[in-house]
């Protein structure tokens, strides 16, 4: 279980928010990470580079305030030893594949597509909210407490 | 490559990293890249933790208002023009789309760019990276083949 966060939360969303908007301010582009990663085998030259870049940045700035930011309460994640291997796995195609298919996820389309008040965006975020809410809550709950 | 062309391509590399580096900074300081933070709000039925709603807006919020004021450009500072995503209809694809990655999300807490960070933790992240990285791939790069858009820069 978590506790409530309200001024990390804030904070690290406007960095976001931010991050994704010198993105666009400077070269024009949507910081979306599935957009991002899914072209990158795809793309050539300097569109391999400049998203080979923004990857680096990304783990880069996780990366330092993993160290430096334990003073703001930030921890590096630690792997769930006991989290079953399937659910990772699973996962990671799921979301992989559907991120794919509805060309969005968190950071594109719940972020940068919001911002751009596109109406396929607002679409997908609520789907996508909804379905995740449903699962979690599925998955940690009624089923764990099932005989 | 002239000179000019290698200069401007080194601002577009550096303002990128800055971009990411800015974005991964907020990922961590509000601890998203925590599946178990993720999952706190996901789900509703034990002890709720509303974080991650104060991430988006806090995100979307600013995001918003520094988009209209960027939009009106005429074009980005380091690239001829902007390139925005053009589809426009709610089909079956982006339907179908977010429910899987939904479900996915879910499952694990999850999505693609908190995953991109557990490669800052090495090694203690480790046995998460490996089991969940190679299949985001898998299923990013298999979706994209199949879904091939006609434009692909």
């Amino acid at each position: 279980m978590s506790s409530f966060t309200p001024v990390s939360a804030l904070i690290g969303g406007l960095l976001i928010g931010a991050g994704a908007s010198w993105m666009l301010l400077s070269l024009g582009r949507i910081a979306g990470i599935s957009g991002i990663v899914g072209r990158l085998p795809f793309s050539r030259r300097a569109e391999f580079a400049w998203r080979a870049f923004f990857l680096l940045g990304l783990v880069t700035g996780a990366g330092l305030l993993y160290h430096f930011g334990g003073k703001f309460g930030v921890r590096a994640p630690i792997s769930r030893i006991s989290f079953p291997a399937w659910e990772l796995i699973a996962s990671g195609l799921l979301v992989g594949f559907g991120t794919a298919l509805g060309s969005g996820c968190t950071s594109g389309h719940g972020v940068c597509g919001m911002a751009r008040r596109s109406p396929r965006s607002l679409v997908a975020t609520v789907i996508f909210l909804l379905a995740g809410i449903v699962t979690a809550s599925a998955l940690r709950h009624w089923l764990e407490n099932w005989p | 490559m002239n000179p000019d062309e290698a200069s401007l391509l080194e601002r577009v590399l550096l303002a990128a990293f800055g971009a990411g580096l800015v974005f991964g900074a907020g990922l961590a300081l509000s601890a998203m890249t925590h599946p178990e933070k993720v999952l706190g709000f996901l789900d509703l039925s034990g002890h709720w933790d509303p974080s991650l709603l104060l991430v988006l807006g806090g995100a979307t919020g600013i995001a918003s208002v520094a988009f209209a004021f960027i939009l009106r450009r005429r074009s980005p500072l380091l690239m001829p023009s902007f390139d925005l995503p053009i589809a426009t209809r709610i089909d079956r694809r982006l339907v179908l789309g977010a429910v899987l990655f939904g479900l996915g999300w879910g499952l694990s807490g999850y999505c693609p760019g908190p995953a991109m960070a557990l490669l800052a933790a090495l090694p203690g992240s480790g046995r998460e990276a490996l089991l969940f990285l190679p299949p985001l791939l898998i299923g990013l790069w298999l979706g994209r083949l199949i879904t091939r858009a006609p434009k692909d820069p």
